[in-house]
């Protein structure tokens, strides 16, 4: 079992969540080049290591998260709202 | 290729098996000759396979039989075997769903069928066909889809209903009132189960009777790159200078990509399976549900063998969980309720490296020299000696055969994707 510390519901079992995956933003359709569209629908980072990613709470709070989680060992650091998270960083992150 | 699979080796061995040498050395006694040998790690090569599994030693195995390049190097970070090659059910099957996918794997059941000869090593290759069952009509539908592609390829395959599916299996509740009730099955007797340790420790002795060096406890730690082509390999025993890399590293293919500045769509998620203690031979069919996400099968032991699809986030990690145990007992037990009684006595899982259409990439990347044969997903290990003879040939021409062109990295930029997740998703 793996906990996620839901800042709503508190610490909730990993299956109450959806994994979303890798968080960046979406290029604009209107000025995208197809391979920049296809490198944001198919390749995405894929390290052993800590990552920042998003989860869906959706039997719980309905919220997507921001979460950090290591991908060696699922030691999970911390969940924020994403709208805390986006707020709490002005820069966005790498679109890959 | 154009041989059948049935070519013996003409490399020299270090000791034949046979019933007579069986005998022999049952009588006299004392200790059998290592199946393969330990070198020095050479400071060059004429080609280095990153991943000692199925695919990694199938390519070196074939590279120094059909091509004569006998300057090979197989690195593992750990031991032979110990990836996917050694944790998957050990299912062999070719009904897949597109032409391209079963034309691939009916090559990999055939030279499968004639392994053992080729390898003199008893690969306990099991065709006690292969059931997939329907629950709905939508999946009915894509059994008679598969059905007719591969009749079309020349794989045996049919769409049964349940009077003969519970003759095959006389343990699987077909009766009309369970939760999620059988209305058919593909039935494909090509398929089987194989001693899938066995696969991997015969294409090892094969490769090293013919040359290869096989270096375990090998991690590769960077990959030089020089003008857009791969000049050689850092590794944790020193450096090794060569023209020519494979990448054959499953679940940790993107780490090794990475290190030569190729990118690839392909992300890692665990997949998780069981086995139960043995009892007495009542299952000889492989039977998978991908409504229920489960396959079952019995071993020669007599334990059966469960697995599931794959866990739903992606990680290296190889923990099992309460969820997939909770899980698999249940979908178990909705097929065959008579084994309620039954113990699970342990539980493992792999890593799989999935792509976004479930079909492999193989072939070679934009530097040169710097090849790849990763994204197998939850299905590398039944594909291991077809992806050896096509990528040995890649390796050994620099151009990928016929049989492989569909599967090139460059179909995602060019939207050629191959998609496999009907036949793919769960049922292996």
């Amino acid at each position: 079992m793996m906990l996620l510390p839901c800042p709503w519901c508190g610490p909730r079992n990993s299956t109450e969540f959806r994994y979303v995956g890798e968080a960046g933003p979406r290029p604009d359709p209107a000025t995208v080049t197809p391979e920049q569209w296809r490198r944001y629908l198919y390749v995405h980072a894929n390290p052993c290591g800590p990552v920042r990613e998003t989860w869906y709470h959706r039997a719980g709070c309905r919220r997507y998260l921001s979460v950090e989680r290591d991908t060696a060992t699922n030691d999970v650091r911390s969940a924020v709202d994403t709208a805390s998270a986006a707020a709490a960083s002005s820069a966005p992150g790498d679109a890959r | 290729m154009t041989n059948n699979g049935s070519s013996r080796t003409n490399g020299h061995r270090l000791s034949g098996y046979s019933a007579w040498s069986l005998l022999r050395h049952g009588a006299v006694g004392g200790t059998w000759p290592r199946a393969w040998r330990e070198h020095d790690l050479e400071s060059s090569y004429d080609a280095v396979i990153i991943g000692g599994g199925v695919h990694g030693l199938a390519t070196a195995y074939y590279l120094a039989r059909d091509h004569g390049m006998r300057k090979v190097a197989v690195l593992d970070k750990a031991y032979i075997g110990s990836g996917g090659s050694g944790r998957n059910t050990a299912i062999l099957r070719s009904n897949y769903l597109t032409p391209e996918g079963v034309r691939f794997y009916d090559r990999s059941v055939k030279l499968y069928e004639h392994l053992a000869a080729d390898l003199n090593y008893n690969v306990m290759f099991s065709q006690r066909g292969h059931l997939t069952l329907a629950h709905n009509d939508a999946s009915l539908r894509t059994m008679h889809w598969r059905t007719e592609v591969n009749k079309l390829q020349g794989v045996d395959s049919e769409v049964i209903g349940p009077d003969r599916i519970k003759d095959l299996v006389p343990y699987l509740d077909t009766s009309p009132d369970t939760r999620y009730p059988i209305l058919g099955a593909l039935y494909h007797p090509p398929g089987g189960i194989v001693r899938h340790d066995a696969v991997v420790w015969g294409y090892a002795r094969g490769a090293d009777a013919h040359g290869v060096h096989i270096h375990q406890q090998t991690e590769v730690t960077g990959i030089d790159v020089s003008h857009g082509r791969v000049t050689g390999v850092q590794t944790s025993r020193g450096p090794i200078s060569t023209p020519v890399v494979l990448n054959a590293t499953a679940g940790w293919a993107t780490l090794i990509s990475d290190m030569a500045g190729v990118s690839m769509p392909v992300q890692t998620f665990p997949l998780q399976a069981a086995v139960t203690e043995p009892v007495r031979p009542f299952l000889d069919t492989v039977v998978v549900s991908g409504t229920l996400h489960v396959y079952v099968s019995q071993t020669d032991r007599g334990e059966l063998v469960f697995g599931a699809s794959v866990d739903p986030f992606a990680s290296y990690s190889m923990r099992g969980s309460l969820e997939f145990t909770e899980g698999i007992a249940g979908h178990v037990l909705e097929l065959m309720p008579a084994l309620h009684r039954m113990k699970l006595l342990r539980q493992w899982a792999g890593l799989c490296d999935m792509t976004p259409d479930y079909s492999p990439i193989m072939g070679p990347t934009p530097v040169e020299g710097f090849y790849v044969d990763v994204g197998w997903g939850t299905y590398g290990f039944k594909a291991g000696p077809v992806s050896g003879e096509a990528m040995a040939a890649t390796l050994a021409t620099g151009k990928p055969p016929e049989i492989i062109t569909a599967f090139g990295l460059d179909r995602f930029a060019d939207g050629r994707l191959v998609g496999e997740k009907g036949a793919a998703a769960v049922g292996h």
